[in-house]
């Protein structure tokens, strides 16, 4: 066997030279964005505006990503007057009239969050400093959109968040500079629960396996504060690890205990993994406490069903949005997202070209890039025609308000998209909380940062 | 009891998985002396095979009926697979029901040229480099095989389940004397530990039983000798390598059903395998077979809550706190030769 080449020296060395290459962004934090001009950061002088997609283009959520992508181009297509306008003709605001931005062409540059903290901001970070990106918009986890969030508000520039669904993001970590179209945990749960009540009765014990990190933490508070609400009993909460593949030994103790639900607080791979799991091991055949064993997935959507499969038959949970609703924006939106690309738009497909479309009609009401200026337009914006009835972009926290798809695998789906359906539209009264909520206390939106 | 007689069944099918794996690391560094890091990338695309086979088998023709609309309000296209065509709807359905036993068949071939085209077009260049240059190479083909699988299947896992028959799980705690539905285990779990067991036989045998077998043992203790005893013993190790390709993609293969594939699949379980290799010792095959069992069982009893309640975070960190002792203690780990990993 030949010896090794490492060696005491070397290994400091080029831990030396590592340390200093991660440590480079923070070194130019400060003087980063004293290049703009125009009052605010990256005012745009041309004839054109630059928006900045950052989305996971790989790493395991890049299906997602891609579908992000998708809406994007759409949507600056529909601001650049080209296709069919898609949502344009149904935005209850009428200001956006095809001609781009404030008479500026919409044009686009779009990076890879990899869905890492780290890689989002450096990404974001990129298209702020060298393409000019006035606003940044995207992203398919929470961990991300909470980093891309604060690195936004101090560049001084709009974070239009893309799918992201933990508490923190309109919650403890919110921000003046950063806007949630998608619900949140606090929603799944409040929409869900009297939901399960009514399906499955309000005395049931649950069993929660957690993911272990930010979401999962939110979700699972939410989830059993709704449903202890009602009745349910929580037996147990055991996080599992994000890099967790097989759950087959998480599975197993849930059939030594007395539960009778279990709740996958899983989104993504994690999901698909230990939902299969749970069906292998017979979960869904037990009768226990004389009842029907259960599963309940908080979180849902059309990706991870396609992913699960056969798995996700007559099994509950909730969505933002979802192709097959029939008001007027949802079938503008398909029609033209459909044609486009030979299928149906994900959630997230939706969520992302929803932002863009609000984001774009806020600078045109506010007759300015500025970000104070679009914060003061988004604040308090009540709409319509965009997929989920009327909404309320929120000012005290920069969240959405509108209604709750609550969705179960479909027993007999007709095609290869038709996975899902609306069991229940939950009206957004009933998942509307105070801003200062227990599961949304600490947080503090500051004051908005224009740059410059 | 019960819940310790789970755990042990759940170990077990895990077990076969890091076994296979690491028979197949073994097996390439005990005769070739490289640490291959592109291993797990073998058993991702070994996965694949499943995947491309099913996908293979349900390729289908379109028609249209009027009758019934699409999502954009469009007529329906109807997909029906020529399987079901050619050997009608029931035998065709079968057919694609059966393609992850069907992908063994499929696998092997490709599996072993892979591992022929690897061998001869890229690593046999780096046998006397160190082995820093070896990880490095072998690792950068492992992310280019990932990257490669991801562009053309994209990165969400893709459903590839059992055949219906096996879909089922046993009920083990009225065999044993319990009480009914306590220890459940899934009937394919079961076929992936005796597969696992069958396959493990079947190289131990091809190296005990064999004139090709005992002359790459012995070039597995002394090579240069074999080699000058007028042996080709390179080509001898290629076909090794091919074998330990096949092996490792026999193992997703047949992983598959248990957890739907993905591209990153392979990477998550090189470096427990790694560490497998390791406890086991370096070179030793029943060292690393043992590991992969005896790992995989104490990877399930971590993962209990009662653990858990008692130490928070061992589950993530049980396997490498026995490689660091293992390593500590007994360096050339549980089988190793004595004076590996010893100087």
């Amino acid at each position: 066997m030949s010896k090794s080449n490492f060696t005491r020296r070397g290994l400091l060395r080029t831990g030396a030279a590592a340390g200093a290459g991660l440590a480079m962004p923070t070194i130019f934090t400060g003087a980063a964005w004293s290049g703009s001009h125009g009052g605010f950061t990256n005012a745009p002088t041309g004839s054109t505006v630059t928006l900045g997609f950052n989305v996971p283009q790989s790493g395991p959520y890049a299906d997602e990503g891609a579908d992000e992508l998708r809406a994007y181009m759409l949507a600056v297509e529909h601001l650049n007057g080209e296709g069919d306008g898609g949502m344009l003709n149904t935005f209850s605001s009428k200001t956006l009239d095809g001609t781009g931005i404030l008479g500026k062409k919409v044009e686009y540059v779009t990076g890879d969050t990899q869905t890492k903290s780290d890689a989002a901001r450096a990404s974001a970070r990129s298209m702020i400093e060298k393409d000019g990106a006035i606003m940044i918009t995207g992203g398919s986890s929470s961990g991300v959109a909470v980093a891309v969030q604060g690195l936004c508000q101090e560049a001084g520039i709009i974070f239009m968040a893309g799918l992201t669904h933990s508490n923190d993001t309109t919650g403890k970590d919110r921000k003046a500079n950063g806007f949630r179209h998608f619900f949140n945990s606090y929603m799944s749960g409040a929409a869900l629960a009297p939901v399960l009540a009514k399906a499955y009765g309000t005395d049931r014990k649950a069993y929660h396996l957690t993911a272990d990190y930010n979401w999962g933490y939110t979700t699972e508070e939410a989830i059993r504060a709704a449903t202890e609400a009602m009745g349910w009993e929580t037996v147990n909460t055991v996080k599992t690890p994000l890099t967790q593949t097989d759950f087959s030994s998480y599975i197993a103790p849930v059939l030594q205990s007395d539960a009778d639900v279990l709740v996958l607080n899983h989104y993504g791979g994690n999901m698909v993994n230990s939902l299969t799991n749970a069906v292998q091991f017979g979960l869904r055949d037990r009768i226990v406490n004389g009842k029907q064993f259960e599963i309940v997935v908080p979180l849902y959507s059309r990706l991870m069903a396609k992913g699960a499969g056969a798995n996700v038959k007559g099994i509950f949970g909730s969505t933002n949005w979802h192709w097959s609703l029939q008001d007027e924006g949802s079938k503008a939106f398909v029609k033209s997202f459909g044609t486009k690309y030979g299928f149906p738009p994900s959630q997230a497909a939706h969520t992302c070209y929803v932002q863009t479309l609000l984001y774009a009609d806020a600078v045109q009401r506010a007759g300015s890039f500025n970000p104070c200026a679009v914060v003061e337009a988004l604040e308090g914006f009540e709409f319509d025609g965009l997929g989920n009835g009327p909404t309320l972009y929120r000012a005290d926290d920069h969240q959405c308000f509108k209604d709750v798809l609550v969705v179960k695998g479909k027993e007999n789906p007709s095609s290869e998209f038709d996975l899902l359906e609306i069991v229940e539209i939950t009206p957004v009264e009933q998942v509307t909380y105070p801003p200062d909520h227990p599961q949304f206390a600490g947080g503090d939106l500051g004051t908005c940062n224009p740059g410059a | 009891m019960d819940a310790i007689l789970l755990q042990i069944l759940n170990g077990l099918d895990k077990g076969s998985a890091y076994a296979l794996i690491a028979l197949g690391l073994t097996l390439i560094f005990g005769t070739l002396g490289v640490v291959n890091f592109a291993h797990g990338a073998m058993f991702m695309i070994g996965a694949f095979c499943a995947v491309t086979l099913q996908r293979l088998l349900s390729l289908s023709y379109v028609t249209i009926d009027e009758s019934r609309t699409d999502f954009l309000g469009n007529p329906l296209k109807i997909r029906t697979p020529y399987v079901e065509s050619w050997f009608g709807p029931e035998a065709g359905q079968a057919i694609i029901d059966w393609s992850v036993p069907l992908a063994i068949v499929f696998a092997i071939p490709v599996m072993v040229g892979l591992g022929f085209l690897m061998e001869r077009g890229l690593i046999r260049h780096f046998y006397k480099r160190p082995h820093a240059d070896q990880i490095l190479v072998t690792f950068g083909l492992a992310i280019v095989l990932q990257e490669i699988v991801k562009f053309f299947f994209g990165a969400n896992p893709i459903p590839t389940p059992a055949p219906e028959a096996f879909s089922g799980s046993f009920d083990f705690g009225v065999l044993l004397g319990f009480e009914p539905n306590s220890i459940i285990y899934p009937y394919w779990r079961m076929i992936y530990f005796v597969f696992a067991l069958i396959i493990i036989g079947a190289v131990f045998a091809f190296l005990r039983f064999t004139t090709f077998g005992m002359v790459v043992r012995a070039g597995m203790v002394d090579r240069e000798t074999v080699g000058l005893l007028g042996i080709d013993i390179d080509r001898r190790f290629t076909v090794m390598f091919g074998i330990a390709a096949a092996v490792a993609g026999l193992a997703g293969v047949m992983y598959t059903p248990i957890n739907a594939p993905n591209f990153h699949m392979g990477m998550d379980f090189l470096v427990l395998s790694f560490v497998v290799v390791v406890v086991g010792g370096m070179g030793s095959l029943p060292g690393g077979v043992l590991a992969g069992f005896l790992l995989g069982i104490l990877e399930s009893f971590a993962s209990m809550s009662q653990v858990i309640d008692l130490l928070p975070g061992i589950n993530q960190i049980i396997i490498f706190l026995v490689a660091i002792v293992v390593l500590l203690v007994r360096p050339r780990g549980l089988m190793g030769r004595k004076g590996v990993m010893e100087e």
